[in-house]
């Protein structure tokens, strides 16, 4: 019998146990998610990986903070949907590694961003936000009209499938060619153009 | 798939896993509890290990507040799990959902809603134009779907047309307004026009041309060879006097510029060709509100009543002469 004076006084014991403890909650409601098809398969075929540019664009995504500002996740309460649109669902989210959903919303949620605006008025937003929103408090992303440099792109599709993203090897060898001459503003807005569609027209 | 579904899993095993680890931990907890409680009232004194020579720790009961107060927190947790969703497939006595939270929270805004969409559905764009209750609808819902490309007071920007005046790229009629919300609009003109060999110094002839029709400042050597060049290059869609074709292309003799009137801004425009769209709003906004915005958008004040009249090219001078950009290039 395991007596109160045996665990505290020897430390394997100790870190079992407290291992097993702070586990129970990420056993019973993380592990779960693995093995549930609503989580793991791709929600309708709308619902597809992300192409070179697109990628690229969300990776200036990560390297630009956005998430520190605006959610990608539309929650189901009628003071969202009436605004954003239909709610996320996690089938949407299955080529995300890692998602973006994030937890603050300085400027609103994009998860259905894609074709509410033109190209060019995300080119002019993205540039500088007051042209088109005056009262907007978003920095301006001068910068990012500039040529993109993914040399490794590639690579990045192989990491991704080897997670489960189902890149074939042709796409991967024409990765390159897809986003070569491009600049970073319209691998941004790529990626904002494609957000969200699988639900776009579902109330 | 049923996305509404999350009870999903590949195998009836996870239900049952989360179950048994739930259940496991909350009862453990429980248990625990028990057996530690009369351990230690049985203990009455120490806990038995010395440290340090002589350092005893005393083993008391739990204050009577913190004992019950964790019976409390395991009852509850299964008085939770019975009747809210947690354990695997069983949903709870409740069969409460968050989709059914939301669909309850719709249904109601519905109810209270509908009788107003509908009341002003019936009604003709020009009358709900003309109520006030419906301006003020309209407005809430222009300030939130439209002002980020519009603007706020729906005179628009570049590249963003002004909505305010009596010049309509796709037509101010009534139908034509609701038919741009409802599918949205593209515009697309090609770079040079119809005319794709047009030389750098050919295209600054053309926009010298284009300003003198809005009666713009401009070399009149360069008029005149453009003018020459308009027939070829632009007026398969501008038409021969350059008055445009609602729903083609923009009237260029008038004082609204969608993309300003410069002659860099013209030279860029017949350079590079212009791209531009209006999304469609349809079946994100449905009927209801799209006739509101219809209603609200033609009460701005250019909105036109003979469709006859809106078929001709609109010879509608600006009435302000601020330099609102409206019409495309």
């Amino acid at each position: 019998m395991l007596t109160h004076e045996k665990i505290e006084s020897n430390v394997g014991w100790l870190i079992v146990l407290i291992v097993l403890l702070v586990s129970v909650g990420g056993l019973a409601e993380i592990v779960p998610l693995f093995f549930q098809k609503s989580t793991t398969t791709p929600l309708n075929e709308l619902v597809k990986p992300y192409d070179p540019l697109r990628l690229a664009g969300r990776d200036i995504y990560l390297r630009e903070g956005c998430y520190n500002c605006h959610s990608q996740m539309i929650r189901p309460f009628r003071a969202e949907t009436e605004r954003y649109g239909h709610y996320s669902v996690a089938g949407e989210f299955v080529y995300d590694h890692p998602f973006q959903w994030g937890s603050k919303r300085t400027g609103p949620d994009l998860a259905r961003v894609g074709g509410r605006y033109s190209d060019q008025w995300h080119r002019i937003h993205l540039l500088n936000p007051r042209d088109v929103v005056p009262e907007s408090n978003m920095p301006a992303y001068y910068w990012l009209d500039r040529p993109l440099k993914e040399p490794n792109i590639g690579a990045k599709m192989a990491a991704l499938r080897a997670v489960g993203v189902p890149y074939t090897d042709k796409e991967i060898a024409d990765a390159p060619a897809a986003v070569a001459g491009k600049t970073e503003l319209e691998a941004v807005i790529a990626y904002l153009q494609g957000m969200g569609l699988a639900l776009k027209q579902t109330r | 798939m049923d996305f509404n579904n999350t009870n999903d899993f590949v195998s009836g095993f996870w239900s049952l896993y989360v179950i048994v680890i739930t259940l496991v931990s909350v009862l453990g907890c429980g248990v625990f509890l028990l057996v530690q409680d009369k351990a230690m009232t049985n203990a009455g004194n120490t806990t038995g290990h010395v440290w340090d020579e002589t350092l005893e720790e005393y083993s008391n009961p739990l204050p009577n507040w913190w004992r019950w107060m964790f019976y409390i927190t395991v009852v509850f947790a299964l008085v939770y799990l019975a009747v809210y969703p947690g354990l695997g497939y069983f949903g709870g006595s409740f069969g409460w959902t968050a989709r059914g939270q939301y669909d309850g929270e719709m249904k109601k805004a519905d109810e209270q809603y509908a009788p107003i969409f509908n009341k002003f559905l019936k009604m003709d764009v020009k009358a709900v134009a003309a109520n006030p209750e419906a301006k003020e609808i309209g407005q809430r819902l222009f300030l939130t779907y439209c002002t980020q490309c519009h603007g706020s007071d729906a005179k628009g920007g570049k590249g963003f047309p002004n909505l305010t005046d009596s010049d309509w790229l796709w037509g101010g009629t009534p139908d034509k307004i609701k038919e741009s919300i409802t599918k949205g609009r593209d515009a697309m003109m090609p770079a040079k026009g119809t005319k794709p060999d047009l030389t750098d110094d050919e295209i600054k002839d053309l926009a010298n041309y284009v300003r003198s029709l809005s009666g713009l400042s401009a070399d009149a050597a360069r008029v005149e060879k453009g003018k020459a060049l308009f027939p070829l290059a632009c007026a398969a869609c501008h038409g021969p006097e350059g008055k445009g074709n609602v729903g083609v292309a923009p009237n260029l003799t008038d004082k609204t510029w969608l993309y300003g009137s410069s002659e860099d801004e013209i030279i860029k425009g017949i350079s590079h060709g212009r791209v531009n769209r209006m999304p469609a709003w349809g079946e994100f906004l449905g009927e209801a509100k799209v006739h509101l915005l219809t209603a609200y958008v033609y009460g701005l004040g250019g909105g036109k009543d003979e469709p006859a009249a809106a078929e001709a090219a609109p010879a509608a001078p600006a009435a302000d002469a601020a330099p609102a950009a409206t019409e495309k290039k």
